[in-house]
């Protein structure tokens, strides 16, 4: 397909892309890494007057250590946060999310922050997020704020991040140590995942300490599987006792019907990938 | 000059050696052709207003906006050219009584399939005409659509209501009545076992890598027309008789082409409109599909019902077998759409000697996008369904697989074999290829560990499946053709220029788009003529060239191109020997050509190939009454078709807390006959394997309700990449085919004729335990983990959910809603 006409503006820093955003109105888009916004334009599904590029923004891109807390920027590509050491040591759930996403021509080229506001449900670095308690820097004409993970996802593409705002960092608290797995359920390589589940798992001498788990595709956002999290603690981390506490994981989620499957099947799914994910993660 | 001088002697036999293509370099350092890059002076681009509604009636098209859009320099609905455009042509109408529905290139007053054309933008460049088209505002009347295909069956809703039914043909083939074999129903009546089953084909779409695109040049003395097709020949001619242009006046050039499949055996209506468009602006026309039209407009394939009725004794001889099938056309009848699966009447029995056997196919229009030729075209359908039910059988008797098979195939020393089809299968060694392929597998250690597996209750099940097919290929003997009623014959032509340097041009009538035809042809020539591989140019898919053909479709290109171009060459070294004999001051009885050189027998007088080609192009000395130049045109019409067979066996873990499936190993030993170049038929195994095996597994066209496309993207029909797919192990046996002097057979449509069914009879086996004998394709671990609980009836369920929303339609400030966005474009 042939996108319609559009303008495009490359601003070099954060406020050129906010006044860029605030002089275009509400007809702008936001553009990251393009792999979702140029599928939306060649499609037609989206026309916008201007394409606001973030590409050329360097202050946006990495990863650093803030004490408690690793910030990665939301411009950092896929393949960067996968490679990166801090991400690795200190929030390894993003890791191990990011090594399964997509393809390697678009872990290459979409961006970790682009991803997540653009809040497809069946994204996969959604749940990872939710799970470790992220919190979303965004930057608007009035300054920055700071929205937790819980209120970031508000439905289906739709997050915190207002018109004329950007999406500017991502502060992850630090796991270190915890056991981390997503396990992503598809028919074909390249594709969406159907159901996935994230765990981080804190886990000592096979006793679960803390667990964390966020489902992917379970409903309109991401979500969390709280009666599973609270379900493990002080667990030992055997198949019996981990099955019994994701049986609780399609609580109160609300899975799409789709040629994939229906819903049904996608709860079911997700309490099979709830086991495999949190047993993988406890490293049973 | 004597060029075979420096040819090296391990390159005594071209044929047989593992050569790397020759199209390659230039396909993978981006200098290929394709049309989309034809760029011309003047030059103008299409882009087609399509049908959002699957039946409606067009009440008023306004193009006023439209044509005001920037740089549009006109735009032509159904209307306007409803005197010109003709019909697209049907070449092989099945029954005298078949029903048809004319078939306009642009809809003049009701569309019949979300996606048919209704008006056409052409603007100076290709997004000011995508712009224009969305400006067309088309006012329509819906009317009910029928979809399902046994809906269709029943008459109740009609595709075409002027046709009075939606039943276009009915075809027989009854064993009793052809004199071939017994009754049907005598065998069903007197069966010690029936087994009886229902199994869908479901709809595929031809994925070819480069979308459909078309080039006309009006502004010269011909109508030259680049297309990205399959079949420049027919398509030349075609364009003839549905627009009354003289066939004189029109050129097609099929330069590279990206795949086919069967989906660019065709003559588009996209094609008709760039030369409508062309004539009327006397400029350069170009049209390129997007994906999503690609996917929507072009024809789609398979796509049945098939009711089986298999008659057996206890012992597992087979007695009976009665297919009933209900064929869906689509909206209309293309190219060869009516003949499809009537290709696989006579497959239907596979490699098993039936005593009675009866064939009967309805033909059943819809409100879709048309089917037509898919790799296999009409052989696969029939080769699942026999291979399936041999596979029900076995459980049904509680024998193995194999064993069933065996005890019913034709053996090797029984060939020639005239089947109860009517077929005189010429050549075959199914024990051998079947003796090897279960040496690779490790049949019995699987069967091992499937016992293991089931007996512990593994979360995880090992599930064997066979297929031993059989295809006919070779398309074909003329005649053959004629008694079907098919258009056209089944010869092929080759022209063998030998050049004044000593090099070679092969002209070919077949039309390569990516099989390699290039490089075998080049084996070919060299052999024959001792001649470097490296010094034949092979010339094709330009009709001004390659005057002649019937192009490249049914795993014909080798067997009836490739034989052409054995004969071309050796009438070359006939014309050559009256010159050699002449030059050599010899009789031309004392003449024997080898390895590139004519010598007097039983003297080291000679003459290379190349000396000669000078000296008849020079014609300084040749005898009297001999004309100049070695040149030779050759056509070969195959005496039978050859029949390619194969044992291939897939194993496969089925994870059922998930219905997830794990390929675990794949082995196919296929038997194409003599085998030019291994390399390619390699790719050929390889590529079809994995495209059977995507229709097991993984793609179906899905229609919701109203007739739209649901599965549209890539992002729904879901094409398998190589991280999808294992390591396959290949072998070959080799029977030479009778009927055509290189002994092939043909290896393009094998791989993906033979692995649906052994991929589905994989996990039909591994769910046994659960009392499960059918999943329908494809095998989704929905399906799969439906059918192993119970609540799915075998997994069958229809599948007509929506596709997976990704992108954010809903949110943004300033899309098109509405009926807006259905008249321009296509969702």
């Amino acid at each position: 397909m042939r996108p319609a006409e559009f303008e495009y503006v490359a601003p070099a820093t954060v406020e050129e892309a906010l006044s860029a955003l605030a002089e275009a109105g509400e007809d702008a888009k936001v553009m990251a890494g393009g792999q979702s916004l140029l599928p939306v334009l060649r499609m037609r599904l989206n026309v916008p007057s201007v394409v606001v590029d973030l590409g050329r923004i360097d202050s946006l891109r990495g990863v650093r250590d803030d004490g408690d807390a690793i910030v990665i920027g939301a411009m950092t590509t896929h393949s960067d946060v996968f490679a990166d050491p801090l991400v690795r040591e200190h929030a390894l759930l993003l890791t191990k999310a990011v090594e399964q996403l997509a393809d390697p021509q678009v872990r290459h080229r979409g961006t970790f922050g682009g991803a997540l506001a653009h809040a497809d449900p069946a994204g996969d670095l959604g749940a990872p997020a939710l799970a470790l308690d992220a919190s979303f820097v965004i930057a608007g004409s009035g300054g920055s704020r700071t929205v937790a993970a819980d209120d970031f996802f508000e439905d289906l593409f739709t997050t915190a991040v207002q018109d004329g705002e950007i999406l500017t960092e991502v502060r992850v608290p630090k796991h270190t140590g915890w056991g981390a797995h997503y396990e992503k359920f598809v028919r074909v390589a390249h594709q969406w995942p159907i159901v996935a589940v994230a765990a981080a798992v804190n886990a000592d001498g096979g006793t679960i300490s803390e667990a964390r788990v966020g489902l992917t595709n379970m409903g309109s956002t991401p979500l969390r599987a709280r009666a599973v999290e609270q379900a493990l603690v002080g667990q030992s981390a055997t198949d019996e006792a981990v099955r019994a506490a994701a049986a609780s994981a399609a609580e109160g989620t609300n899975p799409p019907s789709d040629l994939n499957g229906d819903a049904d099947y996608r709860r079911h799914l997700a309490t099979v990938l709830t086991r495999r994910a949190v047993l993988a993660a406890a490293g049973a | 000059m004597t060029v075979t001088e420096d040819r090296p002697a391990e390159q005594a036999h071209e044929i047989g050696s593992a050569r790397r293509r020759k199209e390659d370099q230039r396909l993978i350092t981006g200098r290929a052709k394709w049309t989309d890059n034809v760029m011309l002076p003047g030059m103008l681009h299409l882009a087609m207003v399509r049908s959002p509604f699957a039946h409606a009636k067009i009440t008023h098209i306004d193009v006023s906006e439209a044509k005001k859009s920037r740089n549009v320099v006109t735009v032509l609905t159904g209307a306007d050219v409803a005197d010109e455009q003709g019909a697209l042509p049907c070449a092989w109408p099945i029954a005298e009584d078949q029903k048809s529905q004319a078939h306009p290139s642009i809809a003049v007053d009701r569309v019949t399939f979300a996606g048919e054309i209704v008006a056409v933008v052409a603007a100076r460049s290709a997004d000011e005409a995508r712009d224009a088209a969305e400006l067309v505002d088309v006012d329509y009347e819906e009317l009910p659509a029928v979809v399902d295909l046994k809906e269709a069956a029943a008459d109740t809703v009609l595709a075409h209501p002027d046709l009075g039914t939606n039943k276009s043909a009915f075809w027989q083939f009854d064993s009793a009545g052809a004199g071939t074999g017994g009754s049907v129903d005598d065998a069903i009546r007197d069966a010690e076992v029936l087994i009886e089953r229902e199994y869908r084909q479901q709809r595929l779409i031809p994925a070819y890598m480069e979308p459909r695109s078309y080039a006309v040049d009006p502004t010269g003395e011909q109508y030259v027309m680049w297309s990205s097709t399959q079949i420049p020949h027919i398509l030349k001619l075609m364009l003839a008789l549905t627009l009354g242009i003289p066939e004189s006046k029109i050129r097609v050039i099929a330069q590279d082409v990206g795949g086919g499949f069967g989906g660019k055996l065709q003559v588009t209506p996209e094609e008709v409109i760039t030369m409508l468009v062309a004539r009327r602006t006397g400029k350069p026309c170009k049209y390129t599909d997007t994906r999503s039209e690609s996917m929507m407009a072009g024809h789609h394939g398979r796509d049945q019902w098939q009711k089986l009725t298999l008659a057996a004794k206890r012992d597992g001889t087979v007695t009976g077998l009665k297919v009933d099938l209900l064929a869906n056309m689509g909206a209309y009848l293309g190219l060869v759409t009516p003949g499809i699966p009537i290709l696989g009447a006579f497959m239907f029995i596979g490699i098993y000697k039936f005593p009675a056997y009866q064939f009967n196919c309805t033909n059943i229009f819809t409100n879709l996008t048309w089917t037509d030729a898919y790799r296999g075209a009409g052989r696969p359908e029939a080769t699942y369904a026999i291979e399936r039910m041999m596979d029900q059988l076995a459980a049904e008797l509680d024998m193995d697989p194999i064993e069933v098979r065996e005890k019913n195939w034709i053996k090797h020393e029984e060939f020639p074999f005239t089947t109860v089809a009517g077929l005189e299968y010429d050549s075959g060694n199914y024990e051998a290829a079947t003796a090897r392929a279960k040496e690779m597998f490790g049949y019995d250690e699987l069967r091992a560990e499937q016992k293991r597996r089931r007996e512990s209750n593994d979360p995880v099940q090992l599930g064997i499946g066979v297929s031993t097919f059989t295809e006919m290929c070779g398309l074909a003997p003329s005649r053959v053709l004629g008694s079907l009623n098919y258009g056209a014959g089944g010869w092929e032509h080759a022209q063998v220029r030998m050049l004044p340097s000593g090099k070679v041009e092969v002209v070919t009538g077949v039309s390569p788009h990516g099989q390699g035809h290039v490089t075998a042809w080049s084996q070919i020539a060299a052999d024959r003529l001792g001649v470097p591989f490296e010094d034949i140019e092979v010339l094709h898919g330009d009709t001004q060239v390659s005057h002649k053909g019937l192009d490249t479709y049914g795993s014909r290109s080798l067997v009836v191109g490739g034989s052409a171009v054995v004969a071309a060459a050796d009438k070359v070294i006939e014309r050559a020997k009256p010159i050699a004999a002449h030059l050599l001051e010899a009789s031309v009885d004392d003449i024997e050509f080898e390895a590139g050189r004519f010598s007097v027998a039983g003297t080291d007088k000679g003459i290379g190939i190349g000396e000669l080609a000078l000296a008849s192009f020079s014609a300084h000395n040749l005898p009297d009454g001999v004309e100049p130049g070695l040149d030779a045109d050759a056509t070969f019409d195959p005496s039978n078709f050859s029949f390619p067979h194969g044992t291939h066996l897939c194993a496969l873990e089925i994870d059922t807390e998930t219905g997830g499936v794990k390929m675990r190993k794949y082995v196919a030993v296929d038997d194409v006959g003599n085998i030019v170049n291994p390399l390619l038929v390699e790719g050929q195994v390889h590529g079809g394997l994995v495209q059977g095996i995507a229709q097991a597994l993984w793609e179906e066209a899905v229609h919701d309700a109203a007739g739209t496309l649901v599965s549209a993207s890539f992002v729904d029909y879901l094409v398998p990449t190589a991280a999808d797919t294992i390591s396959f192990d290949t072998d070959r046996t080799v029977t030479p085919s009778t009927s055509n002097p290189l002994g092939t057979k043909g290896v393009g449509e094998a791989g993906t004729i033979a692995s649906t069914p052994a991929v589905v009879n994989a996990v039909v086996d591994a769910l046994q335990p659960f009392g499960v004998s059918d999943v329908q394709m494809p095998c989704t671990p929905e399906r799969i983990w439906k059918a192993i609980h119970g609540s799915g009836a075998g997994g069958g369920e229809p599948t007509e959910k929506g596709a997976m929303p990704h992108f954010d339609e809903d949110q943004s400030p300033n899309v098109a809603t509405g009926t807006d966005t259905a008249q321009g474009d296509v969702r």
